[in-house]
């Protein structure tokens, strides 16, 4: 009876308090570099809070070669890659919660986070690493037609379904997107004896890297049909089939193109989407087109010393990239504490225009003596091939790099020196892409 | 990334080769003509781990032809737990001289598993 009641009325002095320099919420990736380079600028009172019953996040159904290319100069497979940043921060002696789900971050950095040991902990926090990443998009999200019987999954889930469950998802697969994701699932499939009938695609160019189109689709014979999509599940109990229309130049299907395809299993790769739900609720101001926090070059949002990396800010094409953006808000969270940032009296925007969807991040607001150069991390709207990034300031180019192709699905980076950003005719980057033969 | 390779050839012999950025651009493409090679990303089975599977790769890259067999002969083995990054679980996987190695730790349970009420 008293103790229903406690729980009821929400006995708040029986609640575990505790205060920490670092709280780091998520313990994939981007966490783990978060906390390793915060560690390595001096901070030891670090806390990474993770739900799941171990670290790693995603990369560790990530079973596939390809990842670390960039930062450790060998290619690892993503638990390879999970697992040496995992011995760094247990090395460093960082306070690691598993099990731990994050309730609540306030806009004053008080984070509530709940587990089976401790109940709801009350953790006065002086800075905080959002790195919660990102999560799929569902059938919900597109809205397709028809019944809805079991063997309808996510691509992801479907990999961690196989990869660490060992449970296959279905027999006779159709996918729905072609994006990494999608491509690496096709190979996966058919490698552990499920036939893949097809890959769709309703854009007129896949969102993978070449790389996978011929490891995971060629190297197969499995199908990539592009400006396809599916416009009508089948089945009562279980997925029995798909209807797939040809789509024209607006997406919409083009009557009298129908086809069937009978398969037990439909796994959508459609897209990425930050997982922002704290962020929000702790007044994190939120990117359009990213669905990612707006930060400055030092990854901090407009929530003073809430900071965010990794694919909870935008998404990332590959997991070097997440590393080396969370060791920027690692080692500025913790110069931050440590009092040595320096703020520039009127911020730098940066824009992005023309041909560019958006960059990361939105503005330069610090002045850092022991930083060289800052890097942009863009994405243009359609595949361009030779073209010219440009970063202008004021109708004034400053400089530009080449590209010999550029795609949706590959991010671009330039890097921005500090000397350029001293002598800057307004305080304002805008960058564009322009093909060669118009430059 | 990447960068588009063509190859001229003439009677099974590479004549020329175009496209390739860098020295190892052009390894790879003469590579991927003669003898197509890929590493083998999957999972085996594991007894009294926190997990029922655990991940594992060829040490090398394998002829892309002895992809599905190597599957299936990995089909057939199960490890026990504790697991090392790096334990070799197969000695030469179908005759290729390449091993078979795990890619993460993988801690032994605790506990049994308990069936849910």
């Amino acid at each position: 009876m008293t103790e229903s009641r406690q729980a009821v009325t929400g006995d708040l002095d029986a609640m575990r308090r505790e205060e920490h320099d670092l709280v780091v919420v998520g313990g994939g990736p981007a966490g783990l570099g978060a906390a390793q380079a915060a560690y390595d600028e001096g901070v030891d009172d670090i806390v990474i809070l993770e739900r799941d019953f171990e670290l790693g996040g995603i990369l560790q159904q990530c079973v596939h070669p390809g990842f670390g290319l960039e930062y450790f100069e060998e290619e690892l497979t993503g638990p390879e890659y999970a697992q040496q940043f995992i011995e760094n921060v247990a090395e460093r002696g960082v306070d690691i919660r598993l099990d731990t789900m994050v309730l609540e971050v306030t806009h004053d950095r008080t984070v509530y986070a709940v587990n089976d040991e401790d109940g709801v902990t009350e953790i006065d926090a002086e800075k905080v690493i959002l790195a919660m990443g990102c999560r799929e998009r569902t059938r919900d999200a597109l809205d397709i037609p028809g019944s809805r019987p079991a063997g309808i999954f996510t691509a992801g889930t479907a990999q961690r379904l196989i990869n660490m469950e060992g449970k296959l998802p279905g027999e006779k697969a159709v996918i729905l997107g072609s994006g990494d994701v999608g491509l690496i699932m096709a190979r996966h499939m058919h490698l552990e004896g499920a036939e893949v009938e097809a890959v769709l695609e309703i854009m007129p160019y896949t969102g993978g890297i070449t790389r996978n189109v011929v490891q995971c689709l060629e190297d197969f014979d499995i199908p990539l049909r592009t400006q396809q999509t599916i416009t009508e599940i089948h089945g009562n109990d279980r997925v029995e089939g798909v209807t797939v229309q040809e789509v024209d130049e607006d997406f919409e299907p083009i009557p009298g193109t129908e086809y069937e395809i009978e398969c037990d299993t439909v796994l959508l790769s459609v897209g990425l989407i930050p997982e922002n739900e704290l962020s929000v609720d702790a007044g994190v101001e939120l990117h359009s087109v990213t669905g990612g926090p707006i930060v400055d070059e030092t990854r901090e949002t407009n929530v003073e010393d809430i900071y965010a990396c990794g694919n909870v800010l935008h998404v990332h094409d590959v997991v070097d990239w997440v590393t080396e953006e969370s060791m920027i808000a690692g080692r500025s969270a913790a110069r931050s504490l440590q009092d040595r940032v320096e703020t520039r009296e009127e911020p730098i925007e940066i824009e992005s225009t023309g041909k560019l969807r958006y960059v990361v991040p939105d503005r330069i607001s610090t002045v850092d003596p022991d930083r060289e150069e800052i890097p942009l991390y863009m994405r243009v709207h359609a595949p361009m091939e030779d073209v010219f990034v440009t970063l202008s300031s004021g109708g004034e180019e400053l400089t530009r790099t080449f590209e010999r192709r550029a795609e949706p699905g590959e991010m671009v980076t330039l890097n921005v020196d500090s000397d350029t950003l001293a002598e800057l005719p307004e305080p304002r980057l805008e960058l564009d892409v322009v093909q060669r033969e118009e430059a | 990334m990447g960068c588009d390779i063509d190859l001229e050839v003439e009677d099974g012999e590479i004549l020329s080769m175009e496209g390739a950025g860098c020295i190892q651009g052009e390894d790879y493409a003469r590579e991927e003509y003669r003898n197509p090679t890929r590493v083998l990303p999957t999972t085996v089975r594991v007894k009294g781990g926190v997990l029922p599977y655990v991940p594992v790769k060829t040490a090398e890259p394998i002829p892309k032809g002895e992809l599905e067999a190597a599957v299936e002969e990995l089909a057939t083995v199960e490890v026990e737990a504790p697991i090392e990054l790096g334990d070799v679980i197969v000695e030469d996987i179908r005759g290729t001289g390449v091993a078979i190695v795990a890619t993460r730790d993988l801690p032994a349970a605790e506990e049994e598993p308990v069936a849910a009420d």
